[in-house]
């Protein structure tokens, strides 16, 4: 078995994370599944920094870490009330029929 | 033993970010998401980042992923119904994909890093605690932590704003 | 490495078994406890006074039929109580039961692990708790359920607000986020009289920390006054509605096992954990003496009681707690048991607070409780920590 993981793999763990986050941000047609794979995204950048932050011995990649989390549990609390409005007045979640600015 | 742990954690979020992108009802793939922040979690602990796991696992796993499948109940959000629009982001999307995973991990492999640590052994570096973070936060970065607590309170007041009942 | 990997198991297998036995009686406890607040005597048949009654129930509940319903998404509905029960279960592994033992072999700390950011799992698990119940409301296909799902979800997460930040006082008190560490920094007297526990603590005694502690403990576990959302005569069941068997016995357990989590966490951020009430010599025979009251109250009982079985068993009983009281006398045995027994007995009043809250109030109507919530339990909670913050920072050194 191996002994020590490299630290390119956990680099390129976050990278393929990120790819799938891409993935689902491209393929989906609901608009929460679509904000899903946003939030996927960011986590794979989390574990970028914090593998720097381990690499370099430094804990300011925790402290960039810990405002993303942040950052982007604001950006969720407004994002799910803004497709709560858009479901309330078009009546779909599906974004392909969401595509005039009138309703 | 830890790389045992990283090999079942990465599989894991792997499989659970592929069931993010393949299944049809938003539910399982909420779910798979929460499964991707656990293994990341547990991948922060074998990086010696417990304060940042356990903040993992409350705000995401246990805030934002609530409020993601509440909005999926309330909606009642059913399965997707499939697209013929938007076809040519598709088929050009995933080959292009493909090739930016790869070259990003082409360029990971090849950098050469500054740092003389090179391998991930658990327990090598504790200074994940919350007493560093707390330290750095409150001294160093203190004007982005204040920032960012106003950044939660305009948050808040949009979310109850653009979500409340009209009053006619 | 074989010492550490034998003692833990023998750890796990002991606070296994006594962490499912005190489940279950907890259910004879409350029952019986709220027959008596009642004015009527409970379960009383099965066994000498109802003691095996939880077994009967055991069996009630494993031989019932196993119903899914129609229409119901199949891998959701069994995901639901597996996850409920798992995370109730789990919390107990991180809790210290007594200080550094001398075992055979070597010596060991009286938990299980004890981690560095302990408190902060405690949370965690207690966040993803939440989805156990969202789950179980949504899979159900029943409109009782996903209400009674959803109003508790929302309660669970509005209630974590001043659960989190009323437990962030006594860390600042303690300077730990590790259940030992906070636990080691309540020992001590002052005057050598009053213990140094967190509700005692000089800075800013903690009491209004731990009232506010004890009404979100109860908002946490959906037990009353907060239980609207699975109360009988509101929501037929709330979200557990559509299951039976088996899968209402994980839930059921579920409940039990969150409540001892919450009194073992009161206990060890506010009480004091197994610290004793008064100073070590003294103290070490409280046990004994506790176990030898009941003796003689016991006995005494068996002159005046009418029926008639009980003038056989309340003898057995006398004996018993005797025989428990000289266990609790042996030297040699009082560095392991003392501790434990400061620690349930601390751990034991807080319950038993939980089901004589249950026998007396009334339960609040959903906008109410969620009023109550945002509304006035959060400031509060936010004017505690103030209030620790500003004495610790004006008087650091008086602790």
């Amino acid at each position: 078995m191996i002994d020590h993981i490299p630290v390119s793999w956990y680099l390129t763990l976050s990278a393929v994370l990120f790819g799938l986050g891409v993935a689902g941000f491209i393929y989906r047609k609901s608009v929460i599944t679509v904000f899903m794979s946003i939030e996927l995204m960011l986590n794979a950048v989390n574990l970028s920094f914090v593998t720097f932050s381990y690499q370099n011995r430094n804990i300011d990649g925790h402290i960039y870490s810990f405002f993303v989390m942040v950052v982007a549990a604001a950006e969720a609390a407004v994002g799910l009330a803004i497709i709560l409005t858009i479901f309330k007045n078009r009546g779909t979640l599906q974004i392909d029929d969401i595509d005039s600015m009138k309703l | 033993m830890d790389s045992i742990l990283f090999i079942i954690a990465a599989v894991a979020a792997i499989g659970c970010g592929l069931n993010l992108v393949l299944q049809k009802h938003p539910i399982s793939s909420a779910l798979s998401l929460i499964g991707v922040m656990s293994s990341l979690a547990l991948l922060y602990l074998l990086l010696g980042a417990e304060f940042i796991a356990m903040a993992q696992m409350i705000v995401y796993g246990g805030a934002v992923m609530v409020l993601f499948i509440f909005v999926i109940m309330l909606l009642n959000a059913g399965t997707e119904k499939r697209s013929d629009k938007s076809l040519f982001a598709q088929i050009a999307g995933f080959p292009l994909l493909a090739v930016l995973v790869v070259l990003l991990a082409f360029l990971i492999r090849e950098t050469q890093f500054p740092s003389k640590v090179s391998d991930v052994k658990f327990g090598s570096w504790v200074g994940g605690t919350a007493e560093a973070i707390g330290m750095r936060l409150f001294s160093q970065f203190l004007l982005p932590f204040e920032v960012v607590s106003v950044l939660i309170l305009i948050a808040i007041l949009g979310a109850v704003v653009l979500a409340r009942k009209e009053i006619d | 490495m074989t010492f550490f990997l034998i003692i833990t198991l023998v750890k796990i297998a002991i606070v296994f078994a006594v962490f499912m036995t005190t489940l279950a009686y907890l259910q004879w406890v409350e029952r019986k406890v709220l027959a008596h607040i009642q004015s009527r005597t409970g379960p009383l048949r099965v066994g000498p006074h109802g003691l095996l009654q939880p077994l009967a129930d055991v069996f009630k509940l494993l031989t019932k039929e196993d119903l899914m319903p129609p229409h119901a998404s199949k891998f959701f509905y069994l995901l639901a109580p597996f996850v409920a029960v798992s995370l109730a279960l789990v919390s107990i592994s991180i809790m210290p039961f007594g200080p550094k033992v001398p075992v055979p072999g070597g010596s060991t700390f009286m938990e299980i692990a004890d981690l560095n950011v302990g408190i902060l799992f405690i949370l965690a698990v207690g966040a993803i708790s939440v989805y156990g119940i969202a789950l179980a409301g949504w899979s159900s296909n029943n409109k009782y359920s996903l209400m009674g799902g959803l109003r508790s979800s929302a309660q669970m997460i509005s209630y974590e607000l001043p659960f989190t930040l009323v437990i962030v006082s006594p860390l600042l008190l303690a300077n730990h986020l590790s259940f030992r560490g906070i636990v080691e920094s309540q020992a001590g007297y002052y005057f050598n009289a009053i213990p140094r526990w967190s509700i005692f603590q000089m800075p800013f005694p903690q009491i209004l920390g731990f009232v506010i502690f004890m009404i979100a403990g109860f908002a946490e576990t959906n037990r009353i006054p907060f239980d609207l959302p699975e109360a009988e005569n509101e929501l037929v069941a709330g979200f557990h509605t559509e299951y039976s068997s088996m899968k209402f016995a994980c839930f059921f357990m579920a409940e039990y096992a969150n409540m001892v989590t919450i009194s073992c966490v009161a206990t060890l951020l506010f009480l004091g954990g197994w610290h004793p009430l008064f100073p070590a010599p003294y103290s070490d025979w409280v046990p004994t003496g506790v176990f030898v009251l009941a003796a003689l109250l016991l006995f005494a009982q068996t002159v005046k009681i009418g029926r008639k079985w009980d003038h056989i068993t309340f003898p057995i009983f006398g004996f018993a707690a005797l025989g428990l009281a000289l266990l609790f006398a042996i030297p040699f045995l009082q560095t392991y048991l003392v501790p434990i027994f400061w620690f349930a007995a601390k751990a034991g009043f807080i319950l038993f607070v939980y089901i004589w809250i249950r026998g007396t109030l009334p339960r609040f109507r959903y906008d109410q409780l969620m009023h109550f919530a945002w509304t006035f339990l959060f400031p509060c909670a936010l004017v505690n920590l103030l209030l620790t913050a500003l004495m610790v920072a004006l008087f650091p050194d008086q602790k």
